[in-house]
């Protein structure tokens, strides 16, 4: 699996300067008050927060695995899955919804195979939905990060995807540092996958 | 603590309460019990339920009175139309987020919420919205999590950080996808939850309990092939009466193994047998320790908890840990070896169950460590709440059972082992031996009544003839994050501790009966009379130090050898590693007493 990768090296950079960061936030405050401003920061320097980055933050401040998670899910601000390279914002405002908007996003989820609020396996893309974007006299309406599609019909959209494909991670828009595979990450990627209903 | 008084009226009646007390408490003093289900009074308040609310005179909306403190003057009323019908819409809104299947729900007839629902009268479901959804979290080896039944009272991610400090569970996300559980929604096995089952305890519903395990057992009864052993622990005796309405602390041993029989089980020994053999190795182990340069202090290592705990936050103290596997461990060993020998019996044809006060001892006995026999030792666990249900299941009349006496010659035990079912105990057992070993002469007083006691940690100096030795008792795993914490740091010396993970010590164990509706977990009266009862058992004992037991002499004689020897070495003893994730534990501020 091919994830948004940058190598190793870097990822490990960014470790080293989060763990800095704390050491010299330290000695300033107690390490709850400190936790909301590290995560902060490890959101900035990583675009979400790796599973790596909480147990150091964890060790470093001496607090529960489970409580930072807790502090990092209640906030929409916080990720903990590295974006993808290209954001899928289908309207379901009014207009949109009654000129077809659901079937697009049918279409998408179909197509990508994934729900709304996830991302492709490859990193590539992520797929939402959003409230009205203020063109409804074009609905439907889809924006692909900063790309306006107007009057989408489904059967444009795997030509649209496609031309992404062809972009591939590297020809977005922003340029992301510090993102990286890391082994623990399929696990809580797919939360939950490894629980099961009895029966 | 504030000792101000004010005077308040509750429905009425004028009560005088401390001045930093709660509504809730100033109620109790008028003999009024609130509603509730997140509050406990040992744990810090969360409010989070609303069950408890009153109307406060001048006060424009109801008020939880769990934490909301009194004030002088104060007028409060509980039971207004008003009120009752408001507290009758907070459980209806849990109920609508409820799944609708009582009867076949492990806390059916024990479940707080369905006493709440019985009590207010409900009796349709008005709400019906949209229900949340998430999986059975059956990964744990003890612990089963269904996050529908959560009502989010929190007092399990209370319980787990305040009194155990391992904070395996918290809140994560937020509003209709609110849910409890561990860090990264991580199954609990790959949690750092120590499988405790004090939060089975704590829970008001369904949404956690002991693996059931009886399936596997039943099912193993009803097989002609195989030949079930059955072993129990010391505090089950205690407290397996409770489901059946016998005051806690009856001792209950002898209708217990009458009970087992009637069961279905073939042979019925008693894990006391082997607790007096883990004295026997492990006071043996202190004295070889302190004459040799041993890593100490020693720590005792019976609790599988404790275990697991060290494990994940204080690996550097694995050293720290005496070698000897739990009595339950040493037994399941002895079952497949010694004891099929003897019989002539095959191993693989037995089917080891043992009945515990602890949930953890299921992921003990599933532990890679466990196959000295080279098979599993023990190949199921069942706590003290699964053994009632199963004694419920076959009808049986409990409390008209005959007692009977344990099969040989695994069922001989002294009162050194007995009070291995309550905090010190281990300690006291150990000191019997020791005394005794070290030093030659006979023990005039075997109680040791310093080491005796509630307080979250207790210490003491032992004159072992002219070598004086220092000990200490620790229960709950947040005093003992403490007490390891300070042991690092120089702040305290010992050579010899006792760990016990729950409260009380096993006879507040996670995988006991909760205590009847009204009473709190960790009510302290109530745990004093399962102590009361294992005392007694103790002090009737004729016997009651463990080298004195004449079946261990007799194996010692026959199989074992000596204390640590070859075959102990091999069967009785293991050794623990670290374990991932690693767990970062919380200390209260006050060290916790029962
Ligand atoms: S079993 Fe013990 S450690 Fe695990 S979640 Fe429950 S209270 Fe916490
Ligand atoms: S699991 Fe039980 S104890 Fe924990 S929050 Fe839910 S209802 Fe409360
Ligand atoms: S018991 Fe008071 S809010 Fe839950």
């Amino acid at each position: 699996m091919k994830k948004n990768r940058l190598d190793t090296a870097e990822a490990g950079v960014s470790l080293t300067s989060l763990s800095e960061f704390i050491d010299r936030a330290r000695p300033l405050r107690n390490a709850q008050s400190l936790l909301m401003g590290t995560l902060h920061h490890t959101q900035e320097l990583f675009e979400y927060i790796p599973r790596e980055a909480v147990e150091l933050i964890s060790e470093k401040l001496n607090l529960p695995t489970a409580h930072i998670y807790g502090m990092i899910t209640f906030y929409n601000y916080f990720s903990l899955k590295p974006r993808p390279a290209y954001q899928i914002h289908v309207c379901k405002g009014t207009a949109c919804y009654v000129s077809g908007g659901s079937r697009v996003l049918e279409r998408l989820k179909q197509e990508l195979k994934i729900d709304v609020g996830e991302v492709t396996p490859d990193g590539l893309f992520g797929l939402n939905v959003t409230r009205c974007l203020g063109c409804c006299g074009l609905a439907p309406v889809m924006q692909v990060n900063e790309d306006v599609y107007v009057r989408v019909v489904p059967e444009r959209l795997p030509a649209i995807l496609n031309s992404y494909r062809q972009k591939g991670i590297r020809g977005k828009a922003s340029t992301r540092v510090g993102a990286f595979e890391h082994p623990g990450q399929s696990r809580y990627d797919n939360k939950r996958q490894a629980t099961g209903r009895r029966r | 603590m504030n000792e101000k008084k004010v005077t308040l009226t509750i429905d009425g009646i004028q009560v005088v309460a401390r001045a930093d007390a709660t509504i809730m408490e100033a109620a109790e003093i008028a003999g009024l019990c609130i509603p509730r289900l997140c509050y406990h009074s040992r744990l810090s308040e969360a409010g989070a339920c609303r069950v408890c609310i009153v109307e406060v005179e001048g006060m424009k909306n109801f008020v939880p009175s769990c934490c909301t403190r009194v004030a002088e003057g104060m007028v409060v009323r509980t039971n207004s139309p008003d009120l009752l019908k408001a507290r009758r819409d907070i459980v209806e809104l849990l109920l609508d987020n409820h799944p609708e299947d009582c009867q076949t729900c492990a806390r059916n007839g024990d479940c707080e919420l369905q006493t709440l629902a019985q009590q207010f009268g409900i009796r349709e479901r008005l709400y019906q919205g949209e229900r949340k959804h998430f999986p059975v979290d059956i990964s744990s080896a003890s612990i089963v999590r269904d996050p529908d039944k959560c009502i989010l009272c929190g007092k399990c991610v209370r319980v787990c950080s305040e009194i155990q400090g391992v904070n395996a569970l918290s809140f994560s996300h937020r509003g209709f996808r609110t849910n409890v559980g561990p860090a990264f929604d991580l199954p609990a096995a790959e949690s750092v939850c120590v499988n405790c089952g004090q939060c089975t305890l704590f829970c008001p519903t369904g949404a956690l309990t002991e693996r059931d395990d009886t399936e596997k057992v039943w099912q193993a009864l009803s097989d002609p092939s195989k030949v079930v052993v059955v072993q129990i622990a010391p505090a089950v005796r205690v407290a397996l009466g409770e489901p059946f309405g016998f005051q806690p602390g009856t001792d209950l041993t002898g209708q217990t193994v009458a009970a087992l029989r009637r069961l279905g089980f073939d042979r019925v020994f008693d894990t006391q047998f082997s607790a007096d053999l883990t004295i026997m190795e492990e006071a043996h182990e202190l004295l070889h320790r302190l004459a040799h340069g041993g890593k100490l202090p020693m720590f005792t290592s019976c609790s599988p908890a404790w275990i697991k705990f060290c494990e994940h936050f204080h690996p550097d103290f694995l050293e720290n840990l005496s070698t000897c596997k739990s009595p339950q461990q040493m037994m399941g060993a002895l079952i497949k070896t010694y004891y099929a020998r003897k019989q002539g019996l095959e191993a693989a044809s037995i089917y080891s169950v043992s009945i515990m006060p602890c949930t953890a001892k299921k992921f003990e006995a599933a532990r890679p460590e466990m196959k000295a026999s080279s098979f599993q030792d023990v190949d199921a666990v069942l706590t003290t709440r699964e053994l009632a249900r199963m004694i419920k299941q076959a009808g049986l009349k409990f409390s008209e059972l005959k007692p009977e006496e344990f099969d040989d010659p695994l069922g001989e035990s002294t009162g050194a082992a007995t009070i291995f079912g309550v905090t010190g105990g281990v300690l006291e057992a150990a000191l019997r031996t020791a005394y005794e070993a070290a030093t030659g002469k006979e023990l005039e007083r075997v109680d040791f009544n310093q080491v005796r006691g509630f307080e979250g940690i207790r210490e003491a100096e032992i004159d072992l003839d002219g070598t004086r030795i220092k000990v200490a008792v620790v229960h709950g795993l947040a005093n003992t994050h403490r007490l390891l914490t300070e042991i690092r740091a120089g702040q305290r010396h010992y050579h010899f501790v006792e760990v016990m993970t729950c409260p009380g010590g096993c006879l507040g164990g996670g995988g006991q009966p909760r205590p009847p509706q009204g009473t709190e977990p960790l009510d302290r009266s109530f745990y004093q009379k399962r102590a009361a009862g294992i005392y007694t058992i103790d002090s009737r004992k004729i016997i009651r130090q463990s080298h004195k037991n004449p079946q261990i002499k007799q194996i010692y004689a026959e199989f074992l050898g000596t204390p640590l020897g070859e075959k102990s070495h091999h069967l009785l003893h293991t050794h623990y590693h670290h374990r991932t994730p690693k767990g970062f534990a919380s200390i209260r501020e006050e060290i916790f007493n029962l």
